[in-house]
């Protein structure tokens, strides 16, 4: 399958758009006709053809301007990219994982050549032919994990796992839901955990934690979670609140198909064999909610997701000033008739709305 | 499905070391590369004994960056169930065998700024790795290894050999015995310790530790429990609506296995927590031996690691 690239921003202009192939294959992150958080994990074996859970590392027509995006915003704030002295290893360990996976899943675009410690790497929709030595980091412009992340869609978080806890001890994080690696380095899974509301009481961080340490070498996991945003942006961080939160306001019932945009992360998590430490790729996908629409089933779902919705989740994913707005938009497409459950699109099965 | 993902290899090596201690080499069957680990991984050997599948854990000794084979190192246990007696007396090169992937509970901390390894008897085989990881990285180690005898003290030799410096072996015929307080008050700031050997060693170093003020984060331990056998008993499975016999030489992990009961696991020895099961009611006394759940759990009742723990007496009901 060739790809191909679109060429977008996710600043300023937002010229960033989803092809119709890329809105059918949208990681739609709700199984039924409500959402509450729950220990959603499940192997990272595959899934349909095409679909955001095929390959090991997904690979759309956002790759290019997704990583000029991510060269953009390290160029301004260098601590997005940040890996403590004993980590190194596991960036070794990443960059292996990600070079040998996407050679082996995209051999079309790209390659990897390796002769012992001698390695060639040739990613071709970024131009990039280097050839280095594994595991010395004087053979590349800069250390292993920020070299790979630069290649690869998605925030990444490294985790040192000790004392019965992971780490935050190292990460690339640039299109982030609103939290900080340069806030959040050194903390472990309660501490970084500590905003989220409801979910400790649940005691989902708990068999979450066991869950993730028991990860073994082998066999990767998977879960979606999701959030809102306005404007197709990718760094909605703390440190630049101050430049998208105002844009919050900015929505109108005329603009909000387009400006509106359901964020999903596509999160995995993968056992390092060398470090034994555990990487967290947290991939984003974006969709306007006027291409989400197209999809019946999804149009009657986010409806009543997000009306039933309980207001602390609404909260802490900064939508409740806006859910009113939204509600307003969305029941338009919401005609009350059941929905098929899963998250696939069932284009072929799902009745078209009937208002 | 329960346990780590699985590799079907060919035993290539069988090399007895000494009385009680024999070495194994496995390759893929398919002559493909195994994956790489960490120092202090284990795998889990399976072994069809009889009617019996066993599936035993080994610390993976050989260089952690070498993809063409893994060693372990097995010692004869004769009081045990026989998973090592199967690996002595059966076990010959050329078999076929499954092992798992390679799954660590044992790793290194990457921050130390030394390490400090402490091993009793075949407690040896992950250091023996974590010896070759650190070599390749420029780390800074140290080894305090005991033994029975000269005859008995695995690799003690080629130890010496290669790193005089690092490496100090005792032998307790020569009454020689490693003088934990003066060896623990001269290391630097920064020291992990890490202890592999039999329970009363790893119980004497943490306490010994804990005493001098080191911190809990910097004791590492490793003891791989071998399921012990013990008397037959009876177990109600509530979800599966069975009632099964654990019989003297097998696990009650095993007994569910084989009557198709799929039960969790991972390290099979007692360490990783997986196995966890909630106890439903019970008449008679658990016989505790893992190492995850804590003082106040064994004690509870409410929670058995089917691994590695065993019971006595009227009723126990698992739900499972
Ligand atoms: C090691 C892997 C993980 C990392 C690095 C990670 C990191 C994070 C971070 C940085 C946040 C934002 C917290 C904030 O507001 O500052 C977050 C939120 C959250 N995490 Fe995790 N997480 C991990 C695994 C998990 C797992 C396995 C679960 C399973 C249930 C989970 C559940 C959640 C939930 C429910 C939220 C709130 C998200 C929302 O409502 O938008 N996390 N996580
Ligand atoms: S399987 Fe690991 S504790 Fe029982």
């Amino acid at each position: 399958m060739t790809i191909q690239f679109n060429n977008e921003s996710f600043r300023d202009d937002y010229s960033f758009y989803n092809s119709e192939r890329a809105i059918k294959r949208f990681p739609f992150p709700f199984h039924e006709d409500s959402y509450m958080y729950s220990v959603n994990m499940e192997q990272h074996r595959g899934g349909p053809v095409d679909s955001v859970y095929e390959m090991r590392f997904d690979v759309d027509e956002h790759y290019v301007s997704e990583m000029r995006d991510r060269a953009m915003v390290l160029a301004d704030d260098p601590l997005r990219c940040q890996s403590l002295p004993h980590m190194t290893l596991a960036g070794w360990d990443l960059l292996e994982l990600i070079m040998v996976s996407k050679s082996e899943d995209y051999p079309d675009l790209f390659e990897l050549h390796r002769d012992g410690n001698k390695w060639r790497w040739i990613n071709k929709p970024l131009g990039i032919d280097h050839s280095f030595t594994f595991l010395d980091e004087a053979t590349l412009p800069c250390g292993p994990m920020e070299y790979i992340t630069r290649q690869a869609q998605g925030d990444f978080a490294v985790l040192d796992q000790r004392d019965d806890n992971l780490w935050m001890d190292a990460g690339m994080v640039t299109t982030q839901a609103d939290w900080s690696l340069d806030f959040d380095i050194g903390m472990n899974f309660f501490e970084w955990h500590a905003p989220v509301p409801l979910a400790h009481e649940k005691g989902i961080f708990v068999r979450a934690l066991k869950f993730l340490m028991n990860i073994q070498q082998g066999a990767p996991a998977r879960r979606l979670n999701w959030t809102m945003t306005v404007n197709p942006l990718l760094d909605t961080s703390p440190e630049n609140y101050h430049k998208w939160g105002i844009q919050k306001t900015e929505l109108t019932p005329q603009n909000i198909g387009a400006k509106q945009h359901l964020r999903v992360e596509l999160q995995t998590f993968f056992r390092l064999p060398r470090s034994n430490a555990l990487v967290f790729p947290i991939r984003c996908y974006l969709c306007s909610f006027q291409d989400l629409m197209g999809v019946p089933k999804w149009g009657r779902r986010l409806h009543r997701v997000i009306r039933d919705l309980p207001e602390e989740l609404a909260t802490y994913k900064g939508f409740i000033d806006n859910r009113p707005m939204m509600l307003d938009y969305l029941k338009d497409f919401d005609d009350g008739l059941p929905t098929s459950p899963g998250i696939w699109p069932e284009l072929d099965t799902e009745p078209p709305l009937t208002r | 499905m329960s346990g780590a993902e699985k590799i079907t290899v060919k035993v290539t090596e069988v090399v007895p070391l000494n009385e009680l201690v024999t070495r194994f080499r496995f390759e893929r069957a398919d002559g493909g590369l195994l994956p790489t680990f960490s120092g202090g991984a284990h795998t889990v050997v399976e072994m069809h004994d009889g009617g019996i599948t066993r599936l035993n854990p080994y610390s993976l000794m050989s260089d952690p960056m070498d993809q063409t084979a893994y060693t372990i190192s097995v010692r004869r246990d004769d009081e045990g169930r026989g998973g090592s007696l199967f690996m002595h007396q059966q076990v010959k090169a050329g078999d076929e065998m499954v092992i798992s992937f390679p799954v660590n509970l044992f790793s290194l901390d990457l921050r130390a700024k030394k390490h400090l390894f402490l091993a009793g008897g075949i407690g040896i085989t992950p250091f023996l790795a974590q010896i070759k990881q650190l070599q390749r990285f420029n780390g800074n180690w140290e080894l305090h290894y005991a033994c029975r005898s000269a005859a008995l003290g695995s690799y003690a030799d080629e130890l010496t050999d290669h790193y005089p410096n690092e490496t100090h072996v005792y032998y307790d015929d020569e009454k020689q015995t490693i003088d934990l307080v003066n060896l623990l008050d001269g290391q630097p700031l920064g020291t992990h310790v890490y202890v592999c050997g039999p329970k009363g060693m790893i119980d004497w170093v943490r306490k010994t530790a804990a005493a001098e003020g080191w911190p809990r984060e910097a004791i590492h331990y490793e003891e791989f429990l071998a399921p012990q056998p013990g008397k037959p008993f009876e177990v109600k499975l509530a979800i599966s609506n069975k009632t099964i016999e654990v019989g003297e030489n097998e696990s009650l992990l095993e007994a569910m296995e084989r009557e198709n009961v799929d039960a969790p696991y991972l390290c099979r020895g007692g360490a990783c927590g997986q196995c966890e099961t909630r106890v439903i009611d019970y008449a008679g006394n658990f016989i505790h031996r893992d190492h995850w759940l804590d003082d106040a759990e064994h004690a509870g009742g409410e929670k058995i690691m089917p691994c590695v723990s065993r019971f006595e007496g009227k009723t126990l009901v698992l739900d499972r």
